[in-house]
């Protein structure tokens, strides 16, 4: 066991390289010429200079690449050109408030995608299967910003149950943060919740025709008690690692969603930085969700292995 | 064997009754595969003769007839400052569409042949191609569009280079996965044994037998490519004003919620109906051009 998770971490590492390659040569792209804005209006050219050499720019690039990825593996990920502070600083205050948003998705996820994919699949062929399928496929080609703006013009606007936009702390006020968050998390998880119901619909039609579930059968015991202990137990597998690999999906998600409900979340840290030119908390961003992404993906299948007996068997 | 020896004898398709396509019979009786792809086709048919249609100009403004309810003249309403939301409608339909196909084309032709070569050569090729897709899958689609986006300069042809690339390791990975199934198979060998070069293997035998699954793919990833263009449109990214598109019309109607809901009504609506229909599409495609499905 210690020795696949060690080759899983091994194998992930170049992808993270990579991943900083990626993200570090996204500012090469930028057009013209990062210093100048930075020089401001008068760029004096002693400040020019001055600030060549304070950013190494005139280092070769793969000088500037190792020096960037060892302040980043130092937790500097920059100073933001906007607000003058450090973009971990700013990571961490935000990625909190996004974390709260993609729990409680997750969360309405799995209360309705799950029970949806198992009746489903157990009804197969029936109105209730059809009725199911329809509000999956529904649900992932809603775009969630519109169902976002429809549910804040009925719920808000219309009944005025929930507020339409802001953000509380669950520290401080912890039914107001439930109140403010609820129709954000519907949205983001409305999407999670089709395809959870999906994976489940298919990895249940697997399993019931399964050996040991018709075996179960025929010792007569009661169908409910097969589709519980017999079916679902083993159907859940590929869905408790399906669910951790898009919760990072729900990260990245989050930036419509935060931005439609004004959230001060991690999503809409990186839209209001790509507005003000703030290229540092946009690579910060993108960094951290693709190593939050990475390391996710890892946990996954280190708990799958965990989890099934045939792959620990196996190892 | 020459190309004449491969040619059925003449009069050989007078005689023959033609057999039908297996693919398109089953994707006919998939009542939900066609009813995706009629939507799919109206809105195209829509977008293509925006035109020639009876409608207003999109960006003709009438201050005199801001914010008007859907009514006989103006059907899906009018806009805060008293533009036609039907021709906008119609003329954002062409950017979507556009949008959509385009980015998924850019994807398509970067991310196969890079897919063919890595599942192809394998040994250290594949190893490089693998880790970059892996890396480029470690970043979630849409933050990676908006990232390029934001470093491109927002505009539509911006936004679909975004998108195309974002969706390129979806088609190397899928690609290679495909050629390394197909590339042992009798027919490959054979094409290998007389002696035929490697690119004409790829593009002659590889290609055409990997393509059915790049195709569904396709399809789908149009689907997701539409809602990420509206996406980044909706967040200033993409089209710009005053041209019309579903995700900006989304963005201003946010403004008029109460005064105008029909203004966020339409758009939306489209983008769903579009959408499930290339998703419908996408998934009849699937079952037809599954060997397993009878």
């Amino acid at each position: 066991m210690l020795r696949y998770i060690t080759n899983r971490v091994l194998v992930a590492i170049p992808t993270l390289l990579l991943v900083s390659i990626f993200v570090f040569m996204l500012q090469k792209l930028l057009p013209g010429d990062p210093i100048l804005v930075l020089a401001g209006e008068n760029r004096d050219p002693e400040t020019i200079a001055m600030l060549r050499e304070l950013y190494r720019m005139n280092d070769p690039l793969i000088m500037q690449y190792l020096y960037w990825l060892g302040d980043v593996l130092r937790g500097n990920l920059g100073i933001s050109l906007r607000t003058g502070l450090p973009v971990t600083e700013l990571i961490l205050q935000k990625l909190p408030v996004t974390l709260q948003l993609a729990v409680m998705s997750m969360i309405f996820a799995i209360v309705i995608g799950v029970p949806a994919g198992v009746m489903s699949a157990v009804k197969k062929g029936t109105f209730w299967d059809y009725l199911a399928n329809f509000i999956a496929l529904s649900g992932l080609s809603v775009p969630n910003f519109w169902l976002g703006i429809m549910l804040i013009l009925l719920v808000s606007v219309n009944l005025g149950w929930l507020p339409a936009s802001g953000y509380e702390s669950p520290w401080v006020d912890p039914v107001r943060s439930f109140q403010t968050m609820l129709m954000p998390s519907i949205v983001l998880g409305t999407a999670l919740a089709a395809t959870l119901m999906r994976h489940t619909r298919s990895s249940m039609l697997g399993v019931l025709q399964a050996d040991y579930v018709r075996t179960a059968r025929a010792k007569g015991l009661r169908e409910k008690t097969v589709i519980r202990y017999h079916a679902f137990r083993n159907a859940l597998l590929p869905i408790i690692t399906l669910s951790a690999v898009m919760f990072g999906e729900l990260l990245a998600g989050a930036v419509l969603t935060e931005q439609i409900f004004t959230i001060p979340g991690f999503g809409k840290m990186i839209v209001d930085a790509v507005f003000n030119r703030d290229y540092a908390v946009v690579q910060g961003v993108v960094l951290v969700t693709a190593t939050g992404f990475i390391v996710i993906n890892l946990l996954a299948d280190i708990l799958y292995v965990l989890l099934n007996p045939r792959m620990r068997a196996n190892l | 064997m020459t190309d004449a020896s491969l040619m059925p004898a003449a009069g050989a398709t007078a005689l023959a009754p033609r057999k039908p396509n297996r693919t398109w019979t089953k994707l006919k009786k998939n009542r939900s595969a066609m009813v995706g792809g009629v939507v799919v086709a109206l809105f195209v048919l829509i977008a293509l003769l925006a035109p020639l249609l009876p409608i207003p100009s999109p960006s003709a403004t009438d201050w005199g007839k801001i914010r008007l309810a859907p009514s006989t003249e103006h059907w899906m309403g009018t806009d805060e400052i008293g533009r036609d939301i039907l021709s906008r409608m119609i003329w954002g339909a062409r950017a979507s569409l556009m949008a959509g196909v385009i980015s998924v084309m850019i994807a398509v032709m970067i991310g196969v042949p890079l897919g063919v070569l890595a599942g192809y050569f394998g040994g250290w090729t594949d190893q490089i191609i693998a880790r970059a897709t892996d890396a480029l899958l470690a970043m979630p689609f849409l933050i990676l569009a908006i990232a390029l986006a934001a470093f491109l300069g927002p505009s539509l042809t911006n936004a679909m280079i975004a998108i195309g690339l974002s969706a390129v390791p979806i088609f190397i990975r899928l690609t290679r996965g495909q050629v390394l199934s197909v590339k042992t198979e009798d027919y490959v060998e054979g094409a290998r044994a007389i002696g035929l070069g490697h690119l004409r293997i790829m593009s002659h035998y590889i290609l055409p037998n990997v393509f059915p699954p790049i195709l569904v793919q396709a399809t789908l990833t149009i689907a997701t490519a539409i809602i990420a263009e509206a996406s980044l449109s909706f967040l200033g990214l993409g089209q710009q004003p005053p041209l019309p598109s579903w995700g900006s019309m989304l963005a201003t109607a946010r403004n008029f919620l109460s005064q105008a809901p029909w203004m966020a009504l339409w758009p939306g609506a489209a983008i769903f109906m579009v959408v499930m229909g290339f998703n419908l599409l996408g998934d009849g495609l699937r079952d037809a051009l599954d060997p397993k499905e009878t």
